[in-house]
């Protein structure tokens, strides 16, 4: 008897453990937030003159306080290097105003999301319990931000993406998986785009006129997909196969096995890695496959993509932002002359953006105090970001609708991956096509 | 008499019986349905059959260092996933390094063995660090114990490795020219790629000369004597604490060595937590194969390793069920609940309560 129980709790553990492994760490109880009690918290002088009107509460900023900015990034594990990537262009737009905002410092704090949804909720709870923070810049991965949005918007935060693109965040109509709410804006691209360009160009530029296309069950890559997919078939092509993989899975060839049992003319899987990896170097094991194009999306868009996957990658296609400029050129030398080295994908210059835009709109709406106590109305904040428009950015003139899209989709490109990229050293890979 | 044969028949085992009949038809259905399709060529076959091989043998590997634990200590060392990471990560530095210096080019089976030898001998070390610090202290504290600290150690080990290599990704080097291209039998390609070939040898022969040294050295005896019952072999003037330090060494070095061949058959995705799902499939294999038996963790592997290749495609698409690749995990720990109703003791398992009550 004993030994039953001691296997059954040997079990619970191990279940307990493969939950605890697609979570990291799950949040717990109260995530509703506390709408509209922002601004009593900060240790401010209590002889202030200025006085909070604002609908959903205010941010107050002693005078001796820096002025608290958030980010929700994934810093750890497989999609690390999307998150530093932003970090940096967070830092650096900070760092470009003497790391000062009307005579305070400014603050960075922030959580890791971990690229998944328990992760942004996790995030989103803490950092919504923090009554001090006035914005945040992220998050990263979309399933976070579904995720952790309702307790952001909830706290009457606001929190600008520079990463996230799958359609339904910026759309406010549940009945199409619409799920944006208050205080949400992004200055990334939004998929309804990048998928459009993907299909026009393996339509039109490769003349593929079968696909196949794989996801990995997160809202980024479904969404992705699903564009694909759509733009394909309306421009005449046909679908071979769609279906999934699972995160953490090693061995791709029962998938793809099924594709090349009726191999397609391009694969197309808008996922991260390591999962791309291994279906980028798997698919060269099937002879059906040897015609077949591959073609992913700004997940995989790294220099470590190229170097890990090796001599599979050469030839594939990768849709992804592409900025240039002068602004631009600037802005990565700052980056080299700070942390070395070229960004490591493709979204600093979106987070560049995301942080400036909030940084502009707290000095368009903040009330200053006498003794440099300043009052920041979270309702105001809201609606001045809402307003922005003609802002030059890196990634081109951003103008945000009312629901939260700020960019324009110009900024995009296909890459092709070519030896240089494969053998190391050479960074992003050369732009094939423009929309 | 008929009333009274069914009189005896609890209610718990006619569902089970029932629960038998329907899985069996499943499984007849599905794979009828998808070979009339014709939807697969033979050579599809042979290649899913291949890499679940290829795959199953890595999880042996790793599941003999459950079973071996277990089969001395009756303890699950749930830490073995991340001793199987350490060898990998900490091996792919060395196995980049001989690709940059054409070493593994030009002296294959050497570099290969060299590899194998380090990151066995760091996962070894590791293990044995583990006994030591965290397993010695508690033995003969109630079970639930050492379970528990196993998983704190697994958490320990997945962090430092963070600490040490980053968060980034690592990876192998891409295949060897040696192991490049399929296996051709004449004149006839088939499509087992040579690395799935040398992945199956590499972890037979290191399966065998660990049944070997269990069966017949004399470490091998007195690990088994230590297994059947520790007091009487201390009687017997063995050191308990030396086989059981041996014991982790060796899992640990088949576990390093899977990490090495792992790499050489799936060369990306080498970073701190690639341990878990590995070390999860394979405790799977451990019990399904019976956990305590050397052979059943073996068999267990491979069995595993081909249930989750031949599954999505020749069942479940049978059956019509969307997505059926995704479910590759879901029959994985099907299969384990499975055993579990059906034969709890494994494939190759003795009766516990006979042998270790």
């Amino acid at each position: 008897m004993k030994k039953k129980s001691y296997l059954l709790v040997a079990l619970l553990l191990l279940l307990g453990l493969i939950l605890t492994a697609c979570g990291g760490n799950s949040s717990s109880g109260d995530t509703t937030g506390n709408t509209g009690t922002g601004g009593d918290t900060t240790t401010g002088d209590t002889t202030a003159p200025l006085t909070c009107s604002d609908a959903i509460g205010c941010v107050e900023v002693g005078p001796d306080d820096p002025i608290l900015i958030a980010y929700m990034l994934t810093i750890s594990g497989a999609t690390a290097f999307l998150g530093e990537d932003s970090r940096g262009g967070i830092e650096i737009a900070i760092a470009d105003r003497g790391g000062k905002l009307l005579g305070h410092d400014i603050s960075l704090t922030g959580e890791d999301t971990l690229c998944n949804a328990e992760g942004g909720q996790a995030a989103a709870t803490k950092i919504a319990a923090n009554t001090s923070i006035v914005g945040i810049i992220g998050t990263s991965c979309s399933s976070e931000a579904r995720a952790a949005l309702p307790t952001i918007s909830g706290a009457g935060l606001v929190m600008i993406s520079p990463s996230n693109t799958a359609p339904g965040l910026t759309n406010d109509d549940p009945a199409t998986e619409g799920t944006w709410q208050p205080g949400y804006y992004r200055t990334a691209h939004n998929d309804l785009f990048q998928g459009r360009v993907a299909a026009e160009f393996a339509y039109n530029e490769l003349g593929a006129r079968t696909a196949a296309t794989i996801h990995d069950g997160s809202p980024y890559a479904d969404g992705l997909r699903k564009v694909f997919e759509d733009v394909f078939k309306e421009l005449g092509g046909e679908i071979t196969y769609a279906g999934a993989v699972n995160v953490g899975e090693t061995n791709m060839s029962s998938v793809l096995t099924d594709i090349a049992a009726n191999a397609p003319d391009i694969i197309y899987f808008p996922i991260f890695e390591p999962e791309g990896n291994f279906i980028a170097e798997q698919s060269g094991d099937f002879a059906a496959l040897s015609n077949t194009k591959l073609m992913g999306a700004d997940g995989l868009l790294s220099a470590s993509f190229p170097e890990a996957t090796g001599a599979a990658a050469i030839g594939m296609y990768l849709s992804g932002p592409a900025v240039s400029g002068d602004a631009y050129s600037a802005f990565l030398t700052k980056w080299d002359a700070r942390f070395g080295g070229a960004p490591p994908s493709g979204f600093h210059a979106h987070a560049y953006d995301a942080t400036n835009m909030l940084l502009d709109a707290i000095e368009k709406v903040a009330q200053v105090g006498a003794d440099g106590t300043i009052l920041i109305g979270r309702q105001a904040l809201r609606d001045a970001l809402t307003a922005t428009a003609n802002f030059n950015g890196l990634t081109g003139v951003l103008t945000c609708n009312a629901t939260g899209d700020c960019a324009t989709g110009e900024a995009l490109a296909i890459y092709q991956v070519t030896e240089a990229e494969v053998s190391g050293g050479n960074w992003p890979p050369p732009i094939v096509w423009q929309p | 008499m008929r009333s009274r044969y069914f009189d005896n028949i609890s209610w718990v085992s006619l569902i089970l019986g029932i629960l038998r009949i329907v899985i069996l038809v499943l499984i007849v259905v599905g794979a009828y349905n998808t070979l009339s399709s014709g939807k697969y060529s033979a050579e599809a076959w042979v290649g899913l059959i291949a890499s679940g091989l290829a795959q199953g043998s890595i999880y042996a590997l790793i599941a003999l260092g459950y079973t071996l634990v277990y089969g001395i200590l009756l303890m699950i060392n749930f830490a073995h996933g991340e001793i199987f990471m350490a060898g990998a990560m900490t091996a792919s530095f060395l196995a980049n390094s001989f690709a940059r210096s054409g070493f593994l080019n030009q002296s294959p089976v050497l570099a290969i063995f060299i590899l194998l030898c380090f990151a066995g001998l760091v996962s070894a070390s590791i293990a044995i660090l583990l006994e030591r610090i965290a397993y010695r202290p508690l033995r003969g504290s109630p079970r639930l114990v050492p379970l528990i600290t196993a998983i704190g150690a697994s958490f320990f080990l997945q962090y430092t490795f963070r600490g040490l290599y980053g968060s980034g990704f690592q990876s192998y080097p891409g295949t060897v020219d040696a192991l490049k291209g399929n296996l051709t039998i004449g004149s006839l390609q088939t499509p087992i790629t040579l690395t799935q070939v040398f992945v199956f040898f590499c972890a037979f022969a290191l399966m065998m000369a660990l049944y070997w040294l269990v069966e017949r050295t004399k470490i091998g005896m007195a690990m088994r004597a230590v297994s059947e019952n520790k007091e009487v072999a201390a009687l017997m003037g063995i050191n308990i604490d030396r086989i059981i330090v041996i014991t982790f060494a060796l899992g640990g070095f088949l576990a390093g060595a899977a990490g090495v061949i792992n790499g050489i058959y799936r060369p990306q995705g080498v970073f701190f937590r690639m341990g878990f799902f590995p070390g999860v499939k394979a405790f799977t294999a451990a019990v399904l194969g019976g956990i305590g038996s050397v052979p059943g963790a073996m068999l267990g592997g491979l069995f595993l390793g081909l249930v989750e290749s031949l599954g999505p495609n020749l069942v479940l698409e049978g059956l019509g069920i969307p997505g059926a690749n995704q479910l590759k995990d879901a029959i994985a720990f099907t299969m384990l609940v499975l055993v579990l109703i059906f034969r709890p003791q494994g494939i190759l398992g003795e009766r516990l309560a006979e042998k270790k009550a």
